[in-house]
């Protein structure tokens, strides 16, 4: 009996709901009796974990939805949750129609901004990584830039817009000129940084090897500064979306800027409020991908 | 004696720094025959990993010459690899891509693939690592990434391999396993190894020869000592073997009572 007891000894203090009837009479019925209760125990916890991961972000969203339907009951014209959600559902219900270029659904509005942005943004990625890595890695290069990227880069993107105008005499690329000048910055400045940051042991290793200059940047610069890079084509990606707004604000034509806009000009309001929830999601989704993505080629040094 | 695989004739290395030009080391003079193992040895600061840099041609000397092969040392190369202290693995690498970047920078262009493969998995398994053949440099322990970093030095066949502080980062047990490891793959690939340490243990069960460098700076070689210790060597065995205790207290000697450091 002394062997049983001593099997039993790590399963008691895990339940306490065991029967101590049983406990003394057999044993393998109280084993099996036991599994249970810990298995409830565990789903308790689970259960307890996923409520403290869900339920303050719930809470907030009906702060901010009570609020909003107070400041909606006291002020004349802003749109209360309720109204706004039933025009959404009508707006959502065809997002896709198109009645000549100033009457487009939301989708297509969100879909031209987006494609703007990725305009903007490739050139800017073509242009800006290249550059990061020529500052990065010559000296000589970086205090040539530096000075100009200091000058150029606290200056609001909207006020290239003219410039881009000028150039290219028409809205659409104006818009994209301005989103190639905001996301250039981020870009340059962290490939540059990530290409400093090459730990020396690794350029060591390079050197001991005696790998040629081409296996130097695919093996060992390019991974090494990969994680910079994607920080930096994040930060652009958010002020690309941010500065896109309100560059087709002034611009016009097609894009989620000009529709926010155009519904302020037709007073409903209602769009507007929209347009804000629309637009944070997806700024919100292209932080999210770019993060996942980031990730995945995030390696843990040592 | 054998053929001389590397030869340092008066070698000094200054630096330029803010409060004026600052001696390293002066007047160096070694020779390393081939197949033998030669530790440097002194306290932290008195250039031994300086002289190691210059033999891997990692920095060039500000005076005197470097011979490896009858060839002047003017950078580094695949010739003369190195065990770094913290490993320097490629962390985006499996262990196996690690080696196989060396082994196929210095047999690439002579040996087909599956040579290749055969040279990194053999490297791989003599420092017992088989196992971990396709694993990231973060997903195995210090000693095994380590042990990774000697069997890409290895399985380059340099003529001289070159360890600056090898198992300094590692804990005294992992060391220790280490440095068996480490006797035995010397002893059985007979490499020229040239090591800094400053673990006197490590330096007497290791070496032929122990090089014991003064303070800095302007360090200089002190004393040199033979180990006369028959191989294969056995920790156990030596532990209280008359020669290995003699040697051992020399270098002692040398380090606490000639070259105290005072307040260090």
């Amino acid at each position: 009996m002394s062997n049983v007891v001593a099997l039993k000894l790590p399963i008691a203090p895990l339940s306490e709901e065991e029967e101590t009837a049983t406990e003394s009479q057999c044993i393998s019925p109280v084993v099996i009796e036991a599994t249970p209760p810990i298995g409830q125990a565990r789903a308790g916890k689970r259960l307890i974990e996923f409520a403290k991961t869900v339920v303050p972000p719930i809470l907030g969203l009906l702060l901010l939805i009570g609020i909003w339907g107070l400041v909606s009951m006291k002020t004349s014209g802003i749109p209360g949750p309720a109204v706004t959600w039933t025009e959404a559902v009508r707006l959502f219900s065809d997002p896709f129609y198109s009645n000549g270029p100033n009457d487009q659904g939301i989708g297509w509005n969100v879909l031209s901004s987006l494609k703007r942005v990725a305009i903007g943004f490739g050139f800017a990625a073509a242009v800006g990584i290249p550059m990061g890595f020529l500052l990065g890695r010559f000296t000589f290069m970086s205090s040539m830039f530096d000075p100009i990227i200091s000058l150029l880069r606290p200056v609001s993107p909207l006020a290239w817009l003219p410039i881009g105008l000028l150039v290219f005499k028409k809205a659409d690329p104006a818009a994209t000129w301005t989103i190639f000048i905001c996301s250039i910055w981020p870009m340059i400045l962290n490939t540059a940084e990530g290409v400093r940051r090459v730990p020396q042991d690794y350029l060591n290793v390079a050197r001991v090897l005696g790998l040629p200059e081409a296996k130097v940047i695919t093996k060992i610069l390019f991974p090494a500064v990969l994680p910079y890079m994607l920080t930096g084509i994040r930060l652009s990606i958010g002020t690309a979306w941010l500065v896109i707004v309100a560059a087709e604000m002034l611009t016009g034509g097609v894009g989620i800027g000009f529709w926010v806009w155009d519904e302020w000009n037709n007073l409903k309001v209602e769009h507007i409020v929209i347009a804000i929830f629309v637009i944070g999601l997806v700024g919100l989704l292209l932080e999210q991908c770019l993060i996942q993505l980031a990730k995945r080629f995030t390696y843990e040094t040592r | 004696m054998m053929k001389p695989m590397v030869k340092i004739e008066s070698v000094g290395q200054s630096f330029q720094t803010k409060q004026g030009k600052f001696i390293a080391l002066r007047d160096i003079d070694l020779t390393v025959a081939k197949g033998e193992v030669v530790t440097l040895i002194g306290h932290s600061g008195c250039g031994k990993s300086t002289l190691l840099n210059l033999i891997a041609g990692l920095t060039l000397p500000t005076s005197g010459v470097l011979l490896c092969d009858n060839r002047e040392i003017a950078g580094p190369g695949p010739d003369r690899a190195v065990v770094f202290q913290n490993h320097s693995l490629l962390p985006w690498m499996t262990c196996f891509e690690n080696v196989m970047l060396g082994v196929e920078r210095v047999f690439g262009a002579a040996e087909k693939k599956e040579k290749l493969r055969a040279r990194v998995e053999a490297a791989l398994a003599m420092v017992h690592m088989d196992h971990a053949l396709h694993k990231y440099p973060h997903e195995v322990s210090g000693g095994m990434k380590q042990r990774v970093g000697i069997a890409r030095a290895f399985a380059m066949e340099p003529k001289i391999l070159l360890m600056d502080e090898p198992f300094g980062a590692l804990d005294a047990l992992t060391r220790a396993s280490l440095q068996d490891e480490l006797l035995g793959v010397m002893e059985k690939t007979g490499a020229t190894t040239v090591m800094v340490t400053h673990d006197v243990d490590e330096a007497v069960l290791l070496s032929d020869r122990i090089v014991m460098m003064t303070n800095g700076p302007a360090a200089t070689i002190g004393e040199i000592l033979s180990v006369a210790l028959p191989r294969p060597r056995d920790r156990l065995a030596l532990a209280h073997d008359a020669t290995f205790v003699e040697c051992r207290g020399i270098v002692l000697e040398f380090l606490y009572r000639k070259q105290l450091k005072k307040a260090a």
